[in-house]
């Protein structure tokens, strides 16, 4: 198996490798995937399009709304099969091996209660910030979703899942999934109802208090909340299923 | 000579090569299935790694337009404030487009960028469903190497 193993990965590398040639140079402002039209109407038209700075975030939220809309129902999708293969009920599984519960009370570590204490807020509002001005600096629905979790991973993670699951049961978990969701392809069917296209968003200014243009830059920030109540909620279910191996009782 | 030459200029091509061959190998030759899940991590990385580097432009910045070309406002106000008489004039966003000048080769291609958030997002969630099922495994074969799973499946039949 090893040698089998690299002689495929010379041949593939060597393949791979023969083709870099072609390849444009670092930094080539003339290759192709920089030189196209479909790249240079990004940048210079995105702002006057939809007044929104950061064209990352507008290529992600509104020009390409559809992959984003499916991204989010891909991390949904995977929380959910991840649940339905690990997720089982606690006393089959003793009832199987045999085993007690290990009873994981702990006396609280006075250095890191207190340090997460000081943390969890400021991480939460640090995520709060990343996606709230996702548009205008670096940051977006992901990113802010994924620090959001991780400050629920932290709280399990210092003290145990018990703690963590107060503020985020499973059943808020799905929730929070599902709503996120909904509110992403809530902007789409609003624009369908108004007389537009599926997430055309520019038709939105008709229910909100804005120009078409500016239309465009509110619904970006909302399907953004959405994407990060899913990822929010999908981050910490992937972590309290795979820690606790599925029962949900005992952590790490 | 032109080997050097080559080698400089396209070093990223060769970096990406590299790390995708040894997350390939990972793959391939690992009988631990967590091993072979951190193969899959490191060749998704690779990827990201061409793409990323892909949309580099010389001398570029981030594709995120400078704060005084969207607020030109501020400008104006600093102005005013001399008279002793400061008057907030917000600029409407036709008169900062009409102003407004973006040099395309000043900011790096942002579409590679939307390509690889997306596809991080993908690689989070098929690392997650890959680690559950290997916990499943593990769980229900009590072993994570496949010569060990294969056997107890042969040794069930």
């Amino acid at each position: 198996m090893k040698s089998f193993a690299l002689i495929t990965v010379i041949l593939t590398g060597w393949l791979l490798l023969s083709a870099v040639s072609d390849f444009p140079s670092w930094g080539d402002t003339e290759s192709p995937a920089n030189d196209y039209r479909l790249s240079q109407h990004y940048i210079t038209e995105t702002f006057p399009e939809s007044s929104v700075p950061n064209m990352v975030t507008a290529v992600l939220a509104d020009y390409r709304g559809y992959d984003t809309m499916f991204e989010t129902v891909v991390i949904f999708v995977a929380g959910i099969a991840i649940m339905s293969i690990l997720r089982r009920k606690p006393l089959d599984y003793l009832k199987d091996t045999g085993r007690e519960t290990r009873s994981y009370k702990k006396d609280p570590d006075l250095i890191i209660d207190t340090t997460c204490r000081l943390m969890i807020p400021i991480i939460q509002l640090f995520a709060l910030y990343v996606v709230a001005h996702g548009h205008h600096s670096p940051g977006g629905g992901f990113q802010g979703g994924v620090i959001f979790g991780a400050s629920f991973i932290l709280l399990a993670l210092s003290r145990d899942l018990q703690a963590a699951q107060r503020w985020v049961p499973e059943k808020r978990v799905l929730n929070l999934a599902g709503i996120g969701i909904l509110i992403y392809s809530g902007f789409g069917f609003a624009c369908m109802i108004l007389g537009s296209n599926f997430l055309d968003y520019e038709i939105l200014h008709k229910i909100m208090p804005a120009t078409p243009v500016e239309a465009r830059s509110h619904s970006m920030l909302g399907v953004e909340i959405g994407v990060a109540f899913t990822c929010t909620a999908i981050m910490f279910s992937i972590y309290s299923n795979l820690a606790s191996n599925g029962d949900m009782k005992e952590t790490l | 000579m032109e080997l050097l030459e080559a080698l400089s200029t396209k070093f990223n091509y060769w970096i990406y090569i590299i790390i995708m061959m040894i997350g390939l190998y990972a793959m391939i030759s690992k009988n631990n299935l967590v091993k072979k899940l951190i193969g899959m991590s490191i060749f998704q990385t690779a990827i990201i790694l061409f793409y990323v580097s892909i949309g580099v432009k010389e001398g570029a910045t981030i594709p995120i337009l400078y704060h005084d070309q969207v607020h030109p406002s501020h400008g104006y106000s600093h102005h005013k404030a001399d008279t002793g008489h400061i008057e907030d004039h917000h600029p409407s966003h036709e008169e900062i487009v009409a102003n407004l000048l973006i040099e395309p080769d000043d900011f790096g291609n942002p579409l590679p960028h939307v390509l690889m958030l997306t596809a991080i997002v993908v690689g989070v969630a098929t690392l997650g469903v890959g680690l559950a099922l290997t916990q499943k495994i593990y769980r229900d074969f009590g072993s994570i190497e496949e010569s060990e799973i294969l056997e107890s499946i042969k040794s069930a039949k």
